[in-house]
């Protein structure tokens, strides 16, 4: 009788134990999805400008015409891309580019002049910034889900439950090398 | 258990207890009024009603309230693009939604937070803030401010600073009809002794409120803020050069001093005063503050989050100079007609005639 009523408190402490964690579970993987609509959005609002900024600046800088392609191909990359590598790796690839884009704009004074373009260059970098937050928060978030899937005990649930474990947003990446140098002008040029 | 959610459920537990000691405040000086009138009763029923409107407006205006007292105005993303895109970005990073942005004209730089849910908040900056402080820097602040956000610290402090501004309001006004009282009707009588009464609770009273404040915005919340904000940046080093740029350019008489409003900022703006140490502490030193947050590591950050890997962290904003309204050149006040011009940018109140138009004198202000 006694046994029976023990074995009944622990058998609903567990059920209690699997609710808990199984809800855990899910609000994780919920929140890692909401983090990566986020990145998600903000690569689109970059992509969206990047045409824009080409036609700007296209005018001013004849000479740095392998630079304004590889914005473009980026964002083609970034249109052609389905996993979340490839994603990271088009993203990459625009920052390096968009970061040289702006390096070089130093050196026409009439281009820091345009207004368009220093409108420009500020929603740019204001979204850079936050693709870089957005990316960490989406980080931190598959961690915490990868370490509750892996870890004892949520992982038997997790397994139980087919959870699978997330890919970072990886900010290495060997594309980043395709990336043309930028040539720095003398002072005399 | 996790810092940050105690630290949630205890600032739910100050803001009930303030509740709960205002209620029992009003009701006491509802029922003395109510002798007074001759019905006691009638008194607490008008106490009642009082106190239910003060909670619902503390709670739910308690952020437009604060930010109105400091002097701020609510800003849109074509004013401040620089300042909007910063908030949007760490807003990202904490996974929490965009507050709402105001911004209080002054040179003296500060910041604080206010709102009752991460849902409905807002921060609030100054423009001296915006003119010294770099992107890192600025980033710093607002993860501080980020981090009484989601921490709750903003519900407390809002409500506290309503209830403690009402007070303090109700004991200026006690102290005011207690002088009329004694002189209009002269000694004795149960009207001034129900008034005197009041009045003494009232001062009494008014100085525990604003003890409650200061133990409610605790050191123990503003090194939390710290960390979790510098956790969030990724760079303990831009909320620590704030800190100390910040708390450098306090002035002893500046415009965002009030002292029901004071321990909001991210460094109390009292210190300026050079009366931060002892009377008004709710803040740690900033010394220390920026020790701790030197000290920090944060090893996590190169194996699993790189926090920036653009070069736009010193990135300052240009078009900024375009949106902003021209600040910090002051009016021209007339003495006689209340008329008064707002200088434009590079004009001086030399440049003028002292004299209004409707024969007045004219006096330079650095503020209306």
């Amino acid at each position: 009788m006694d046994v029976s009523y023990i074995i009944l408190g622990i058998l609903i402490l567990i059920a209690f134990y699997m609710v808990y964690s199984y809800n855990r579970l899910i609000t994780m993987r919920n929140m890692v999805g909401k983090s990566y609509s986020n990145i998600d959005t903000l690569l689109q609002k970059r992509f969206d400008l990047v045409p824009n900024l080409v036609s700007t600046v296209k005018g001013y800088m004849k000479h740095e015409r392998e630079l304004l392609e590889s914005v473009t191909r980026a964002r083609s990359d970034w249109m052609n891309a389905s996993t979340i590598q490839e994603n990271a790796g088009a993203d990459n690839i625009a920052t390096e580019a968009l970061k040289s884009i702006f390096a070089v704009a130093e050196n026409y004074p009439d281009l820091k002049a345009n207004k368009n373009f220093l409108l420009l260059q500020e929603e740019l970098v204001g979204i850079e910034n936050k693709i870089a937050y957005a990316r960490q928060r989406y980080n931190r978030t598959v961690l915490d889900l990868n370490n509750a899937i892996q870890q004892f005990p949520t992982n038997m649930m997790a397994q139980f439950f087919k959870f699978q474990t997330r890919e970072f947003f990886e900010v290495e990446s060997d594309q980043i090398r395709e990336v043309p140098q930028v040539k720095m002008y003398d002072e005399e040029y | 258990m996790d810092p940050i959610y105690e630290s949630i459920t205890a600032n739910k537990r100050w803001t009930y207890l303030f509740f709960f000691l205002y209620a029992i405040l009003i009701g006491i000086i509802g029922y003395l009024i109510g002798i007074y009138i001759g019905s006691p009763l009638f008194g607490l029923i008008i106490a009642v009603i009082i106190f239910g409107i003060v909670l619902l407006v503390s709670y739910y205006g308690g952020q437009k309230m604060v930010t109105t007292m400091a002097g701020a105005h609510e800003i849109s993303k074509q004013e401040e693009p620089y300042l909007y895109n910063t908030v949007e970005a760490l807003s990202l990073a904490a996974g929490l939604p965009m507050p709402k942005l105001y911004m209080i004209k002054t040179d003296v730089p500060n910041a604080f937070a206010a709102g009752r849910n991460p849902e409905n908040s807002s921060i609030t900056v100054t423009t001296g803030l915006m003119e010294r402080l770099d992107r890192l820097e600025l980033e710093g602040v607002i993860a501080h401010e980020m981090a009484h956000i989601r921490n709750y610290d903003v519900l407390l402090a809002t409500v506290a600073v309503v209830l403690a501004g009402t007070i303090i309001f109700l004991a200026y006004m006690a102290r005011f009809s207690a002088y009329g009282g004694f002189r209009g009707r002269g000694q004795g009588g149960p009207a001034a002794l129900i008034i005197l009464i009041i009045f003494i609770i009232l001062v009494v009273l008014a100085p525990l409120f604003a003890q409650l404040l200061k133990l409610a915005i605790s050191r123990k919340r503003e090194f939390l803020a710290d960390a979790t904000g510098a956790d969030l940046t990724g760079y303990p080093e831009g909320l620590a050069s704030a800190l100390e740029k910040i708390s450098a350019k306090q002035k002893s008489k500046s415009k965002i001093q009030n002292s029901a409003l004071n321990g909001i900022y991210i460094i109390n703006p009292a210190i300026g005063a050079n009366i931060g140490k002892n009377v008004w502490s709710t803040h740690p030193p900033t010394e220390e503050r920026v020790r701790r947050l030197r000290e920090m590591e944060f090893i996590d950050q190169k194996t699993y989050t790189t926090p920036l890997n653009t070069d736009t962290t010193k990135y300052k904003s240009q078009t900024t100079h375009y949106n902003r309204k021209h600040v910090g050149d002051g009016y021209l006040v007339c003495d006689k007609c209340n008329g008064y011009y707002e200088l434009q940018a590079g004009e001086s109140p030399d440049d003028f005639a002292s004299k209004c138009e409707c024969g007045g004198k004219l006096e330079y202000h650095d503020s209306i």
